[in-house]
């Protein structure tokens, strides 16, 4: 059996001034092919009107695992939200 | 597309758990089940016990071969198509199958079997895809009951799986289920054409085509509560989220409504409204030829597998040359 090609993630702009966002995966030989597979299978609507793709491997994650530890440094500074101040009425919409 | 109830697949249960296990696994299991019983959704690199798992495997990778053996029996007629509409149509609808089939196949990956074991498992009849496809497609008004029935009965069964617990498996049914109505539209509507404007000869084809489909369509929902062993545990995981019954009862009660409005018969003599359920009572459904279907006795078991099988061998030389192909641009790039 052949090796399998490569996995790709796939990540669409819906439409002008919108992000990216990561839609599924697929196999491709190579980049083109990704873009194209990409096309036929995520876009298939006009649902996109640009479309990344990346190698599966090539991406760096945060581990799962650590997420409590990893992430925990900013749940207690409440501070850096603006409803943490409390400010006269009169300027209720600042 | 087009699920079965995946779980009854076969009638063995899958391994039960294994009794020893270690003081983290138990700390670890209690959190899942927690975290199961709050709705969350569990994501790829997420801890999960290794029964979760191999459940998912089974039922994403059988759905996923549901969609790609689903493109055959459709497949069949595209080249005889009674007009370039229809047959647009048609080419869009099977395209959506093998895109869905895509979308699962990637989401079961994500459990960790990579695509070649998913295709072998297909490949060697050790993995079972939906028993419908194992009918044939004899003439054109199957294209439209397909779409009626077949993909009505997917979609009862497909809603649900949206809220699945396993977040991967979720997001490809939300893309699957909005694509699903305009299979089920487009199916309806080349029947009631016939059914309107047709001639007789083509009423009665659609008749036809409908008495052909209507068991199958219901047996898709899989067989009785009582002998689905593995539904309770499915259900306690937010795999499932719908008994069979329950699914099965809510598309008949839909159904027969449709059926009146197309002009059809359905062919069920015990078929009529009863007041003090608020459903719609039905004769007994064939077990036996359900459970034939499902191991490998169908009317196209045999057919179907084969055309996968020639497909995928077949294709062999292009994966290869695809990738000799990029690994030679790869070299090319890297001495520019």
């Amino acid at each position: 059996m052949s090796a399998e090609w490569p996995l790709w993630e796939v990540f669409v702009r819906s439409k002008a001034g919108l992000d990216h966002k990561h839609c599924g995966s697929l196999h491709a030989a190579d980049p083109q092919m990704a873009i194209q597979l990409a096309r036929d299978v995520y876009t298939r609507r006009q649902e996109g009107t640009s479309v990344w793709v990346v190698r599966s491997d090539q991406i760096v994650a945060s581990d799962p695992g650590d997420k409590a530890a990893f992430f925990d440094p900013m749940a207690d500074k409440v501070y850096r939200h603006p409803t943490f101040y409390e400010l006269p009425k009169s300027l209720d919409h600042m | 597309m087009y699920t079965q109830a995946m779980d009854t697949m076969g009638k063995e249960r899958l391994d039960t758990p294994k009794p020893v296990r270690s003081t983290d696994e138990i700390a670890l299991q209690e959190k899942f089940d927690a975290r199961i019983d709050a709705g969350e959704f569990i994501e790829a690199k997420d801890w999960m016990p290794d029964h979760y798992r191999k459940t998912l495997v089974r039922q994403i990778s059988q759905h996923a071969h549901s969609e790609i053996v689903g493109m055959l029996p459709e497949g069949n007629w595209i080249t005889r198509a009674p007009t370039l509409k229809r047959k647009a149509i048609l080419l869009a609808k099977v395209q959506d199958e093998a895109g869905h089939g895509l979308y699962l196949y990637a989401a079961a990956e994500t459990l960790g079997t990579s695509r070649d074991q998913l295709y072998d498992a297909l490949h060697s009849g050790k993995a079972k895809y939906s028993s419908i496809f194992n009918y044939p497609t004899l003439s054109w008004a199957d294209m439209g009951t397909i779409g009626w029935l077949v993909d009505g009965a997917a979609i009862m069964n497909q809603v649900p799986l949206c809220r699945c617990s396993y977040a991967p498996y979720a997001r490809a049914m939300v893309r699957i289920c909005r694509e699903e109505s305009f299979h089920q539209r487009q199916g309806f509507e080349s029947l009631l054409t016939m059914m309107q404007k047709g001639t007789d000869a083509q009423k009665a084809m659609v008749q036809d085509s409908v008495d052909r489909w209507w068991w199958p369509s219901i047996m898709m929902f899989g067989p009785p509560d009582t002998e689905s062993p593995n539904s309770e545990q499915s259900m306690k995981w937010g795999i499932k989220r719908i008994s069979n019954d329950d699914l099965r009862q809510k598309f008949i009660d839909a159904t027969v409504e449709q059926a009146k409005i197309l002009g059809v018969t359905l062919p069920d003599p015990d078929l009529r409204w009863n007041e003090a359920r608020q459903h719609y009572d039905f004769g007994a459904i064939d077990w036996n030829e359900f459970w034939q279907v499902v191991g490998g006795d169908g009317p196209c078991n045999r057919e179907r597998l084969a055309a996968r099988v020639s497909a995928w061998d077949d294709g062999e030389w292009v994966r290869e040359a695809a990738m000799a192909h990029a690994a030679k641009n790869d070299a090319m790039q890297e001495a520019a």
